[in-house]
């Protein structure tokens, strides 16, 4: 992968003192957000869902920022940058997949749930097994989401900062969790959707300028953009074509599908994009905010193709290779190379701002997983006092801020882009499977449930476990030669693992012989489609 | 799997559920449903009026679902096996692949459009009157 975790290297863009600066600034900024758009934050509504009053435009725009990860920005275009044609693969999965989420998951959830995906399963089957195991892959997911992000965060940073050296990386991607500790601890859900507002509409206008100045370079010519960047690259007209990353063997070929599965359907089993079907006060609302999600995500992608086609021939794959960051440098390399200076400080501050958002995004979706369905769900069995729920959701995210701190460390120099794969792999072998059949399998039960979940999750974490991405490959994280388990030849689990799910989701409903409760299967089903008896909307 | 079947079967046997206290579903008013209990609303999923509902959902959902992950795998299919086809020239250094690439995003937009034109006109009246009906005319 093309995560060559150059520290140190000889090599600095921009004026540090610049950058810090135009960092600062954003920082300040996204906090002023987060405090002021806060509220009171006393009621869990407020707290997990900021109180249901967002409209749909608002959330769409959000739901977009979680999404736009560092991975999107930073990572597909660095890819394209490298690889060409490969890369854009990425950004098709990751829009297409959106209407799953559109058309199937997001008003019957919203319409049944009240804050997490637990809520969900639970009203279907009323089983405190199954809200733990909801709960244990919700906190899986958004673990491994996290870790993605914060990988991306130190080598970013570094190259943007002119920090040398690991300690200087280490103490950036601790800098990264305090800050996003400090947006979900004071803004709550409310704080944390303003400040995923912002930045994507920063993000998306940051990327349309950038794309439309690679395009000026070019004079407005797709074809001469394109014959720039081939002409630029070692391969010359292949990268216009698929195959260069994935075309190698019949095993990589395998993988690619296995990716390109993980992709479309994991999209629907994120939590932390699910979480937030929850901030708007109707279902009808929650379908607006997914169309208004897909116009921005897809207009995005499509910016990121020119604008990593814009960094193979502006900047040249070989000088990407070498920057910190490896390919996740190509969109501010670019920038410095077309605006100088300014521009690679925004562009840039552009990026941390989305991994802070995205990662405080996650962290909420983590921390409102474990107070609610753990402590007030599981504990305290739903006797919980909603100031107390608050006050462990807090501690909660002061916890997985520490961990992730800690997971970003270890993780730097993995491709983000490629993290974020598996993470979706995962999400879609543990979280989809028992989501679309509690809403739409009468039969479905409390056994199918465990056995997707518990099934999905092992089988996918393990199979990653035991790939060349653990050991055994030189991009391993195992780095040493000698240590090899890696029993199972592809990167992504998606094609083993989300099959297997599915078909223990049916083979433990099905030898479960008590009968299914249609009772509340009815009730499931009229009120995902009509409404009656959703949790309420707020007033904005 | 009976992915979105419309559950014909129940509609004319009472026996399969506990005839509703109210009455016949799908006249007159009806109680507000029971938010922490599931009883009733057999009655109502069994009732003419969810059942349209459901109906013409499934039958939106289920074939443009099929059709656009159809249309995808079709595309990373030919992407890895094919990847010579994606090379042929359409116009310049502008090829087949990156053309079908973008195509995706089109056919992605249009169907998300359609979808929420479609679902505005054709299923949000009859669900709003269905849960009105439920809701007792109770307004949010």
């Amino acid at each position: 992968m093309t995560g060559l975790a150059a520290t140190g290297a000889p090599f600095t863009v921009g004026t540090p003192a610049l950058n810090f600066g135009i960092f600062a600034f954003f920082v300040v900024v996204t906090l002023v957000i987060a405090v002021s758009a806060a509220g009171r934050n006393r009621s869990t509504t407020d707290y997990y869902a900021g109180g249901r009053a967002f409209t749909g435009w608002q959330n769409g725009i959000a739901i977009g920022g979680d999404y736009l990860s560092a991975a999107s920005f930073l990572g597909i275009a660095g890819i394209i940058a490298i690889y060409g044609y490969d890369g854009f693969l990425y950004s098709i999965g990751f829009l297409v997949g959106w209407l799953l989420v559109l058309m199937l998951i997001s008003e019957p959830f919203r319409n049944t749930g009240r804050y997490t995906m637990a809520d969900v399963l639970d009203l279907r089957l009323k089983a405190p097994p199954v809200r733990a195991a909801a709960a244990v892959s919700t906190l899986t997911v958004s673990l491994f989401y996290l870790l993605a992000q914060m990988a991306g965060a130190g080598a970013l940073v570094s190259l943007l900062l002119g920090v040398k050296g690991s300690v200087g990386q280490d103490l950036v991607v601790a800098v990264v969790g305090i800050l996003m500790i400090f947006y979900v601890l004071v803004g709550g859900m409310k704080g944390t959707t303003w400040v995923q507002i912002v930045k994507a509409t920063i993000l998306a206008a940051g990327a349309a300028v950038t794309t439309v100045w690679v395009l000026s370079r070019a004079g407005f010519s797709l074809p001469s953009l394109l014959q720039h960047a081939a002409a630029s690259s070692p391969a010359g007209t292949r990268v216009l074509g698929p195959g260069l990353e994935y075309g190698v063997s019949t095993t990589t070929k395998l993988d690619f599908i296995s990716l390109a599965l993980a992709l479309v359907l994991g999209t629907a089993g994120l939590p932390h994009v699910l979480m937030r079907l929850y901030t708007v006060p109707n279902a009808r609302e929650a379908r607006r905010s997914v169309v208004w999600t897909i116009w921005l995500v897809g207009l995005f992608y499509l910016c990121t193709l020119l604008l990593g086609f814009g960094a193979m021939w502006l900047v040249g794959g070989k000088r990407i290779l070498a920057a910190p960051g490896g390919g996740d440098s190509a969109v501010p390399l670019l920038a410095d190379k077309l605006g100088g200076t300014l521009l690679f400080g925004i562009v840039a501050a552009v990026a941390f701002a989305t991994i802070l958002a995205v990662v405080a995004g996650l962290t909420i979706t983590a921390s409102a997983s474990f107070a609610h369905d753990v402590y007030a769900g599981l504990v305290r069995h739903g006797e919980a006092e909603p100031a107390d729920e608050i006050r462990v959701a807090r501690i909660t995210a002061v916890v997985i801020g520490i961990v992730a701190v800690i997971g970003g460390i270890y993780a730097k120099g993995i491709d983000v882009a490629f993290l974020v794969g598996l993470a979706f792999a995962i999400a879609a072998s543990a979280n989809l499977p028992s989501i679309l059949y509690s809403l739409f399998w009468p039969r479905f039960n409390e056994r199918g449930a465990l056995w997707s979940i518990y099934g999905g999750l092992i089988t996918a974490v393990s199979l990653i476990i035991f790939s060349p991405v653990v050991s055994g490959a030189s991009s391993s994280l195992i780095t040493n030669p000698h240590v090899n388990f890696a029993f199972f030849p592809l990167n992504n689990p998606g094609i083993v693992a989300i099959p297997v799910a599915f078909f223990l989701g049916w083979l433990g409903t099905v030898t479960d012989r008590r009968p299914a409760d249609s009772a509340r299967f009815a009730r499931m089903q009229v009120r995902a489609l009509t409404g009656v008896g959703a949790e309420r909307g707020g007033r904005a | 799997m009976s992915l979105f079947q419309p559950s014909q079967g129940n509609a004319g046997s009472t026996a399969s559920y506990q005839s509703p206290p109210w009455g016949e579903i799908s006249t007159g008013a009806l109680p507000q449903p029971n938010r922490t209990s599931a009883i009733g609303y057999e009655a109502v999923r069994a009732s003419r009026d969810f059942w349209t509902i459901q109906r013409r959902y499934g039958s939106f959902v289920r074939p443009v679902c099929a059709l656009f992950i159809i249309w995808y795998f079709l595309f990373v299919i030919i992407a890895v096996f094919a990847p010579g086809f994606m090379r042929i020239s359409v116009f310049g250094d502008l090829n087949v692949g990156l053309c079908f690439g973008v195509l995706q995003f089109v056919s992605t937009f249009v169907i998300a459009m359609s979808y929420r034109h479609w679902a505005r006109r054709r299923l949000d009246p009859l669900s709003d009157r269905l849960r009105h009906r439920l809701e007792g005319g109770q307004q949010q």
